[in-house]
């Protein structure tokens, strides 16, 4: 009986470290933002902010009215205050930003506060060779590596750029995958929505380089609801990475963000995020509730979706990247890590919905708790009637440290084809004292052993993502879980 | 004479109100393979722990230098590090971590205590090869999660093979041989033999005669009721064997 006393001291000291979150300072930059409160007036005002033409205000609109009539979900396993949507401000701007020409004309403060963040906006800095979209608030800040990619025909620049200069793609694609009234907080996403940024790949072009977009909340009691449209033409093939960070404030922050990925005919989209809004302190007090719609369509036949996602920031997750096997012979995958510590939670997965026959589709999703967070996986697997033939495999595994913090599994499977294949396996382990003692006997430290085992668990996944991000997504695991290692 | 690796003084230790160390002493000697022999519950497990460094146990009263350092004010890692090696009586599986990317982490923080440079991959590799050979683990192993899947006897045997690549001055096998066959129990033997030298040190904790037939202790001590309440030479565990606990136990009531 003692030894349990004994056991859960020793955890509660290695979970109650203080966890830096180093990517938490304010920015002191000037910010012209609309007063809080959601009606139509601040839709319109959004919308001619933003040099639009009628139609997007007219989508927006339409939109609002959906979510007028819809109520919050809360079927995921989180749980948070009410949310007062009149109390947010739905559009901060950095001051004196014209979109920018070139990287020369990108304000330097701006520039600062992206190179604190370790994204550096030159281009002859950009030495890995990723093109940057960079989006601080409400608005992109620059894109990199434009010219390049233009000369390809490869169109990546921020969403209101798009939506100016190529608004027969926008409105062509937009809100086909993630309709308006999709759910809650994509129909808001859809009124309110600021920027984001939009790549099209034309017909049989590889993209040469990783596209990236960095998102950065930093006004205060404002919303980031940034949408982001992919479309990879006919044999097209374009890699994208999503990076984010917030500074470190007290009240929770609202992030609703929505993403379409569109991949015709033998084309192939691989889209991975990086996710590290803010968490909150090790009290649960702050952080960013991350209420995500991000859905990709295998639109013709052969083509290819895949999401990676290492998700380690945020106080609450809401987020379900998934895949519409429509074309023949498509293939979905879904690779997640999801990690919480202290008082975080997670409700997150995919779903994967076939409808072409000879659909694949795998999922791996690893959880990692610590603290006292709760981390859930939900997916749903749905074979329709006309997919001979489909595929699905799922794998999910927990990781627990210590014993006050909570996984669970929410698998739903729907056949309704009876030539489907679906396999579902699930483990759940545990980084107790004893594993982390036997570590110490042989010499290793305790959060040495901690990352040892992370990152053996994390493997599968972690080399699914862009060789440069693969390194830095295992420092950041390790890095959210210090405080829970001592 | 050389110097102790090992003085234990008069030590107490107790998880709540258990009292479970009473009064341990004990003195190892470089090159020398003291046995430990007691009762289920009489503390040997315990006397491991503690000098290992776990924190269930509260150390109350008495001292243990180890190579003349005060080895309970260090870490247990920081005791790994200093030369201290526990094959463990139950060792635990890590999920995810193979043997090969477990011990060349190990190895290499030992060796950085050291001040030698980590070993490249080549001449870890060969390191292992060559360790493995001593106790007759298959490379296949290498790869596989630590202990993960492994049979008793086979972990046991991962634990005398982590012994051999990381070549500690002091180590403590808390029943090694107990879930060994019979041709598993002389490769331990074996291994053990070939890995003693002038300045490595063994404590091994049995219940059985048997495996002193093969590792030639230089003392036997018996713990009872936390304490060690008869030493002797190889025969004390002859004489244990064909007697029982009983007659010894009468020492502990005269000393008590
Ligand atoms: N963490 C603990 N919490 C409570 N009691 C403990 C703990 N560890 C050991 N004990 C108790 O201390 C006594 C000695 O245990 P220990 O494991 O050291 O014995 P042992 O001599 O190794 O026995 P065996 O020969 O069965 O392995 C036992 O009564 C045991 O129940
Ligand atoms: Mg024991």
């Amino acid at each position: 009986m003692s030894e349990q006393i004994e056991q859960v001291d020793v955890l509660e000291q290695l979970t109650s470290e203080d966890y830096q979150y180093k990517y938490g300072f304010e920015s002191a930059i000037e910010e012209e933002i609309v007063p809080p409160g959601l009606n139509e007036n601040i839709i319109r005002l959004i919308s001619e902010k933003k040099g639009e033409p009628e139609w997007m205000l007219q989508w927006r609109l339409q939109a609002f009215r959906y979510w007028q009539q819809m109520k919050e979900p809360h079927w995921a396993n989180v749980h948070y205050p009410p949310i007062d949507y009149q109390a947010i401000s739905y559009y901060a701007a950095p001051k004196r930003s014209k979109q920018p020409r070139s990287m020369d004309e990108v304000d330097p403060e701006l520039r600062r506060i992206f190179e604190k963040l370790g994204i550096p906006l030159h281009e002859q800095e950009m030495l890995a060779g990723v093109a940057v979209d960079a989006v601080l608030d409400s608005v992109s800040v620059a894109t990199t590596f434009r010219e390049k990619l233009k000369s390809m025909g490869i169109i990546f620049c921020s969403m209101s750029e798009a939506i100016r200069e190529y608004p027969d793609l926008v409105r062509k694609y937009l809100g086909t995958v993630v309709p308006p009234n999709d759910n809650f907080f994509a129909a808001l996403n859809s009124a309110v929505f600021s920027d984001g940024s939009f790549c099209y790949v034309p017909p049989g072009v590889r993209c040469p380089i990783e596209l990236s977009t960095y998102f950065r909340i930093n006004a205060r009691n404002t919303g980031q609801f940034e949408r982001t449209l992919i479309i990879a033409d006919e044999g097209s093939y374009v890699s994208y990475l999503e990076g984010c960070t917030a500074p470190m404030r007290d009240e929770n922050q609202l992030h609703a963000a929505v993403v379409e990925l569109i991949a015709l005919k033998d084309a192939e989209i691989k889209y991975s995020t990086v996710q590290n809004w803010y968490p909150g302190d090790k009290e649960g007090k702050g952080g960013i509730y991350n209420f995500v719609t991000k859905r990709g369509i295998c639109l013709g036949e052969n083509s290819k979706i895949s999401w990676t996602q290492v998700e380690t920031g945020s106080a609450i997750t809401w987020k379900y990247p998934s895949v519409i096997l429509k074309g023949d012979n498509s293939v979905g995958e879904f690779y997640s890590v999801a990690v919480t510590n202290h008082r975080q939670q997670a409700d997150t997965g995919t779903k994967m919905i076939h409808i072409g026959r000879h659909t694949r589709s795998r999922i791996v999703s690893k959880g990692i708790s610590a603290g006292y967070s709760n981390n859930s996986y939900r997916g749903l697997v749905r074979i329709n009637p006309q997919a001979e033939n489909a595929r699905n495999f799922s794998q999910c595994d927990s990781l627990l440290i210590g014993d006050k913090c909570g996984a669970h599994t929410f698998p739903y499977i729907e056949v309704n084809n009876p030539t489907a294949i679906v396999e579902h396996e699930a483990t759940t382990s545990k980084i107790g004292e004893d594993i982390l003692f036997y570590c110490n006997q042989r010499g290793i430290d305790t959060e040495t052993a901690v990352a040892l085992i992370i990152n053996g668990y994390a493997r599968e996944v972690l080399s699914k993502l862009p060789m440069e991000f693969a390194v830095e997504a295992q420092k950041l695991l390790a890095i959210s879980l210090e405080g829970s290692v001592g | 004479m050389k110097a102790p690796i090992l003085e234990i003084r008069n030590l107490h230790a107790r998880v709540g109100d258990n009292e479970i160390l009473r009064g341990v002493d004990l003195v190892v000697y470089p090159g020398e393979v003291h046995a430990i022999m007691g009762p289920n519950g009489s503390g040997k497990s315990t006397l491991a722990a503690v000098l290992a460094g776990r924190e269930d146990y509260e150390v109350t009263d008495g001292e243990v230098l180890f190579d003349g350092k005060n080895l309970l004010e260090l870490d247990p890692e920081e005791r790994a590090r200093e030369g201290l090696f526990l094959a463990f009586q139950y060792p635990v599986e890590i999920p995810g971590v193979s043997t090969a990317t477990f011990l060349k982490t190990a190895l290499n923080e030992l060796r950085k205590h050291r001040g030698l440079q980590p070993l490249d991959a080549m001449e870890f590799m060969n390191l292992m090869q060559q360790r493995a050979a001593l106790v007759k683990i298959d490379p296949a192993f290498f790869t596989r999660s630590v202990n993960e899947g492994f049979s008793g006897g086979e972990k046991k045997r991962n634990e005398i093979f982590q012994l051999a690549m990381l070549e500690p001055r002091l180590a403590i096998l808390d029943e090694t041989d107990s879930g060994l066959d019979i041709d598993a129990l002389r490769i331990v033997a074996d291994g053990v033999n070939a890995l003693r030298s002038p300045d490595r040190s063994f404590l091994v904790i049995t219940h059985y005669q048997r495996l002193l037939n093969y590792i030639v202790p230089d003392v036997v001590h018996v713990l009872y009721r936390g304490r060690i309440i008869k030493s002797g030479t190889k025969d004390l565990a002859l004489e244990l064997e064909a007697k029982g606990y009983d007659w010894v136990k009468e020492f502990a009531e005269v000393t008590a």
